[in-house]
């Protein structure tokens, strides 16, 4: 059926790869940021509608694009085109008028380039929100002017605080239909900064806008003359990205181990990964864990290329003096700084995502990091009403789209911080032993107090 | 301490190489589906730069229609002898010749549909548990649905309905024996990105993506090669213009552009102002709305 080609050449001649000759320095529009954000809110909401709008506004639909979605207004009977429909990407989605998958978007300005996490609203996709929210600088929160603060508010406020995005952004919709009246939007900013006041947000912004007419969403409107704050895009174009991950205690968990003969007869040994908090220098002087084993930096490669530090989020090869015995899964971390927790016994709040549902006793694979083991729940203390932010105790049982606050224990202890300063190194996932299926997302808690959500 | 930045390319570029080492660490038989397409020299490079010093720890896959530009054949055997990989050829004619698929017939019959057959036949030849593609959110609305480890059954089926969660940056690659994983490790990159990243790289592409003159034909808005693996009906006459590819598949399904651009810069520029998507000039989108998802659901790429 098909044949193998096994070349004879071997890999000498590194710097010439792919590349041809030097590599091109970042200027203009090399030199951009990415921005994550989640959109959260029901296709009432207008959540699609403001996406099409951003990306249409943008001029990020292409003719086709257009095209294509006409034909599917004109199909479905809408009189005006129908900018949802760029988003809802599945046939059931479609047929339906509702999306129910997290779809990803993209779009870029002179400025920034941007990936939207277009996630579902209603209280049975509640998983799909936690997946697109989970990776997020940003969340955009819809409100629809005409109804306020309502339960899906709530819900999509504390799924944001849960997931700790550094900012959210609540977009008062449909301004139009309520005159744009300054005394509704400002009765809507208390109501939400009191809500606020009990969840952990990082930055709120407030912005009133009409998704259908563009109004505050790529240009400033004309009918909000009370409004003297940025325009949805211009936020999305100035918000920090990363901002606080390199003050962040100094984490690396080693991915893969790469070893190749070097040409002098020598053994090139590095230990791959990704930063996952804070930067390391050459010549730091750090600590294997779980091994307790200490060395020094003596190169930080990426690729072809040495650098002298490697930052949040850069995949690098880290090279150290010694011959230390490290696999993958364990954590390579700054000496005399802030380590990582130590332990199997571990408490998180956790997102249910499948429909068969934990118990105490139950088992489950962990993947942590780049670690895995197993673990057996040990308790589960309370679930969250999470349409009106209230504990629920005596629970047996943890069904789907619950969140509730439990504690497992691991068959090997895990290196962990607290997910509310470190949302990879404090971050797991629940995997079922049977369908292997990812049933639960955990995010750790180190400080029960600082946790306890009471509304 | 100062506030450093990492430009949109680094954050895709640490991204993907993350996912690159996640699969070599949790696969046992991995492979890299290469196309001589763009997107799968990014892969290429990127998969190169994940593993140095080492060789890449996983053999490249070609699904060939045999209805491939001279050049894309002659640019992937380069590439593979440059960076040491191990080529394996699965191939549609041999797939017909075995009567497990039919040609289409008449003129707009293409070996695009074809190919799963032959794809899934030499993943399971070679036990592959893990097939790592080029495929992009940005390119078609179904795939703006799917994962970055993207479970297929054990008929090499995907269902849209029933992904597996994915959350933060944490990949759950376990499966049933039989089944096995798509990996799409630049799902989060533009076309705009690919390219800029190939400029600020400096890769080597094959010479077709960069304005050449060649023999075409006009074809319901589109224009294509005028090469034997494409019948002409009678009234379709051949002209000799300057054009470039903008995406490269099997020559039957590759619309040309009109172009001059001979640079980089100059093909990012030209994408900057275009109004069409790459994928406009895919006759294979074109047959259905939902042309993409029904061949994702067969096994497709």
């Amino acid at each position: 059926m098909s044949q193998q080609i096994n070349t004879t050449t071997t890999n000498t001649d590194h710097t010439a790869a792919l590349s041809k000759g030097e590599r091109n320095e970042p200027t203009g529009f090399l030199d951009m940021e990415l921005l994550r954000f989640s959109t959260a809110g029901s296709v009432d909401d207008g959540k699609s509608t403001l996406i099409g709008r951003l990306l249409y506004d943008s001029k990020s639909i292409f003719e086709d694009q257009l095209h294509a979605m006409q034909e599917a207004s004109d199909r479905l009977g809408n009189e005006e085109l129908n900018l949802a429909l760029l988003t809802d990407g599945l046939r059931a989605e479609r047929e339906q008028g509702i999306t129910i998958d997290v779809a990803y978007r993209y779009f870029a300005t002179p400025k920034r380039k941007f990936i939207i996490a277009d996630t579902p609203g209603h209280i049975e996709y509640t998983r799909n929100m936690v997946t697109g929210a989970s990776t997020a600088d940003v969340a955009i929160i819809l409100i629809d002017a005409r109804n306020g603060i309502i339960e899906q508010t709530k819900r999509h406020s504390y799924i944001a605080s849960l997931l700790q995005i550094p900012n959210v952004i609540l977009a008062i919709n449909k301004m139009d239909l309520v005159n744009f009246s300054e005394e509704v939007y400002n009765t809507i900013q208390l109501e939400f900064e009191k809500i606020a006041e009990k969840l952990k947000f990082r930055n709120i912004h407030f912005i009133p806008i009409s998704a259908k007419n563009g109004d505050n969403v790529v240009d400033a409107s004309v009918n909000t003359p009370w409004y003297h704050g940025e325009t949805l895009l211009t936020l999305l174009e100035s918000i920090p990205v990363h901002n606080n991950d390199n003050q962040l205690a100094p984490r690396f968990p080693v991915q893969y181990v790469i070893e190749a003969p070097n040409e002098d007869g020598s053994v090139y040994k590095g230990f791959a990964g990704r930063v996952a908090g804070g930067f390391f220098n050459v010549g730091d002087n750090v600590l294997a864990l779980p091994s307790n084993r200490s060395s020094i930096i003596k190169a930080i490669d990426q690729g072809p290329d040495p650098l002298s530090k490697a930052i949040t989020p850069q995949s690098v090869t880290i090279r150290l003096d010694g011959d230390l015995n490290i696999k993958r899964g364990d954590m390579l971390v700054r000496i005399n700084r802030n380590y990582p927790k130590y332990s199997s016994m571990i408490t998180l709040n956790v997102c249910w995502l499948n429909v068969k549902p934990l118990h105490v006793g139950d088992k489950y694979i962990i993947q942590h990091t780049t670690d895995e083991t197993k673990a057996i729940v040990t308790d589960i203390r309370y679930k969250v009403n999470i349409n009106t932010l209230e504990n629920i105790t005596d629970v047996k049982s943890v069904l789907v789209n619950d969140i509730a606050h439990i504690t497992i224990k691991t068959v090997k202890p895990l290196k962990y911080d607290d997910y509310n300063e470190n949302r990879i190194t404090g971050s797991l996932i629940l995997i079922d032993e049977n369908t292997f299926e990812t049933v639960g997302a955990g995010m750790i808690v180190t400080d029960d107090e600082v946790y306890s959500y009471n509304i | 301490m100062e506030h450093q930045k990492l430009t949109h390319l680094k954050d895709l570029e640490a991204e993907s190489i993350y996912i690159l080492r996640e699969v070599a660490a949790q696969f046992e038989r991995p492979s890299l589906l290469f196309s001589g397409g763009k997107d799968s020299i990014v892969m290429a490079h990127l998969a190169y730069k994940a593993f140095y010093p080492a060789k890449i720890p996983f053999p490249f896959v070609h699904i060939d229609t045999g209805h491939n530009f001279e050049e894309t054949i002659t640019y992937r055997d380069e590439l593979v002898n440059r960076i040491g990989a191990i080529l394996i050829v699965g191939s549609v004619e041999e797939s017909i010749r075995q009567g497990r698929v039919f040609e289409e017939k008449g003129y707009s019959a293409s070996r695009n549909k074809l190919q799963t057959t032959t794809l899934l036949d030499t993943l399971e030849e070679h036990r592959f548990d893990a097939a790592l593609g080029g495929a992009r959110r940005d390119e078609e609305k179904a795939r703006a649905k799917e994962r970055f480890f993207s479970h297929r059954d054990e008929f090499g089926q995907w269902d849209p309905k029933n992904q597996r969660p994915e959350l933060w940056n944490i990949f759950n690659g376990k499966k049933q024996e039989g089944e096995h994983f798509r990996i799409f490790p630049i799902s989060n990159w533009t076309e705009m990105d690919v390219w800029q990243y190939i400029l600020h790289e400096n890769i080597v592409l094959p010479s077709l993506y960069y304005t050449h003159e060649r023999e075409v034909f006009e074809r319901d808005g589109s224009i294509y090669a005028a090469l034997p693996a494409i019948p002409r009906k009678p009234a379709e006459e051949v002209k000799l213009r300057r054009v470039r590819c903008r995406t490269i598949g099997d020559i039957t399904c590759t619309g040309l552009t009109l172009s001059a651009a001979d640079s980089l810069e100059e093909i990012i520029s030209e994408i900057a102002g275009s109004r069409v998507t790459e994928r406009g000039g895919r006759t294979d989108d074109r047959r259905s709305e939902a042309a993409m998802e029904d061949r994702k659901k067969a096994g497709y790429f």
